[in-house]
């Protein structure tokens, strides 16, 4: 669970990185030179493989998990225990996910799977992945979906970045403080930039 | 303080045994010192109810000091009751007001059965500790208590570890049921200390899968143990526990 989530944390800093291109504002040249690196490369190729079975590892295992530990309480209190010692989203996770994943697969129709299989699945032509964005998020519907899902991921990540790392055994106090800082700012800095997106291409801020 | 007395009403988990269905009875108590301990309270309706011929209410105490890890109350949804650091028997009646209603339930999980009202089987705690929360004892003659050197902020954490007095209040209070805070603690404080070191490898398998084999919950990090424990055992202890045991699974033979 929590290699995994370090590892799609990583791939976060890559695709809000790359994503971050449409704001060079010269008509989605420089993105579209990042997207067309990362569709046409071999290695890179391999390597969504690789994050394709992170993700899907993270999700079924995160689903089974859930259920395992929902089973360990079958009789529950008549008082539940709320917010009194622990964060709701700490609680939530299985649920936040869940919506994580709904809405990553509405992602991967809307932009992965049309250019994948453009290209034949393998490494031939691409679309115009700039023109795409701009295309779909003119829909007021998809744009709230993805700032809703984004959310979703931000408190996915407000505890799931701290918790990683504990998980990996990580017992430093300093660096635990240090930690669950940065998960915070990552939770808040990264999501925020993905939900720009979509409000730029609907509101018209680029060029 | 000011004493001042009230009138409560108390809504007790009621189970005859560990193959019946439990339910709430609802009692009302009258003139209650706020100068009482919550379980003086108890005690208090017991003594009406066997006066009224009725079965008293069962409950685990001993020491009614904070320091034995017997009471185990979940009162208005929250493991020992509303005080922090505290155990239930040094929740005092002060806590409350004429008026109030109060919900008190046994330790939930499928790894701590109700044997009786509010008492519960936490035998499963005490087969973690068998699987390895000891050290091999020199049976020799007492050594020189400064042949091994320790260094103080090792003790200490080792000393802050070694103070959980195995109540259960981390699995009742976690989602998930899980006895990491507890198992940590126990793991920590000999872990921390040279005379754990020889067994620390094995120790930490052997407590892990016990406690996997007594169907406890895995550990999400949510806090809730800790912020329950009435000896302020830290959560720190288990990521501690996290990389003891991947550093031990790495080299296990089997």
């Amino acid at each position: 669970m929590a290699l995994t989530g370090l590892f799609l944390i990583a791939f976060l800093v890559v695709h809000a990185g790359l994503n971050a291109c449409i704001w060079a504002n010269d008509g989605g040249k420089m993105f579209n030179a990042g997207a067309h690196f990362m569709g046409s490369t071999v290695v890179v190729r391999i390597l969504e493989i690789g994050l394709m079975v992170g993700f899907l590892l993270h999700a079924v295992q995160g689903i089974m998990i859930e259920i395992q530990n929902r089973s360990k309480r079958k009789i529950g209190y008549a008082v539940p225990m709320g917010n009194k010692g622990s964060k709701w989203f700490s609680r939530w996770m299985g649920l936040l996910g869940t919506l994580v994943l709904i809405f990553v697969i509405i992602h991967l129709a809307h932009f992965w799977i049309p250019n994948r299989s453009h290209q034949g699945w393998l490494l031939g032509e691409e679309i115009n992945l700039y023109e795409s964005m701009k295309e779909i998020f003119q829909n007021p519907v998809v744009v709230i979906i993805y700032i809703a899902g984004c959310i979703s991921l931000a408190w996915h990540l407000a505890h799931g970045f701290q918790s990683a790392f504990r998980t990996v055994g990580v017992h430093n106090h300093k660096y635990l403080t240090m930690l669950r800082s940065c998960g915070y700012a990552f939770s808040v800095i990264v999501p925020l930039t993905f939900i720009m997106m979509p409000l730029s291409f609907y509101f018209g801020w680029l060029s | 303080m000011e004493q001042y007395n009230m009138n409560l009403t108390l809504k007790v988990w009621r189970q005859k045994n560990k193959d019946t269905k439990g339910s709430f009875a609802t009692y009302n108590v009258k003139d209650i010192s706020s100068e009482m301990s919550f379980l003086e309270m108890i005690d208090v309706l017991n003594e009406d109810l066997i006066k009224e011929g009725k079965d008293p209410i069962a409950f685990d105490h001993d020491c009614r000091e904070g320091i034995c890890g017997m009471c185990s109350m979940y009162v208005n949804g929250r493991p020992h009751g509303p005080w922090q650091r505290n155990t239930v028997c040094q929740l005092h009646m002060r806590a409350y007001k004429d008026g109030d209603t109060i919900v008190i339930e046994p330790w939930r999980a499928n790894s701590f059965p109700v044997v009786k009202d509010l008492m519960v089987d936490r035998s499963a705690l005490d087969r973690i500790i068998q699987a390895g929360g000891y050290v091999s004892v020199n049976t020799g003659s007492p050594q020189d208590a400064n042949a091994i050197p320790v260094e103080r902020e090792r003790a200490e954490a080792a000393f802050a570890a070694a103070a959980c007095i195995g109540c259960g209040a981390c699995v009742a209070a976690c989602k998930n049921s899980s006895a990491m805070l507890f198992l940590s603690a126990k793991v920590a404080h000999l872990a921390l200390l040279p005379q754990g070191e020889p067994e620390r490898k094995p120790r930490v398998m052997n407590m892990v899968a016990q406690m996997d084999k007594e169907g406890f919950g895995s550990c999400t990090n949510t806090g809730a143990c800790e912020a329950v424990c009435p000896k302020g055992i830290s959560i720190d202890n288990i990521a501690r526990l996290n990389g003891e045991y991947m550093l031990s699974a790495a080299v296990a033979s089997k």
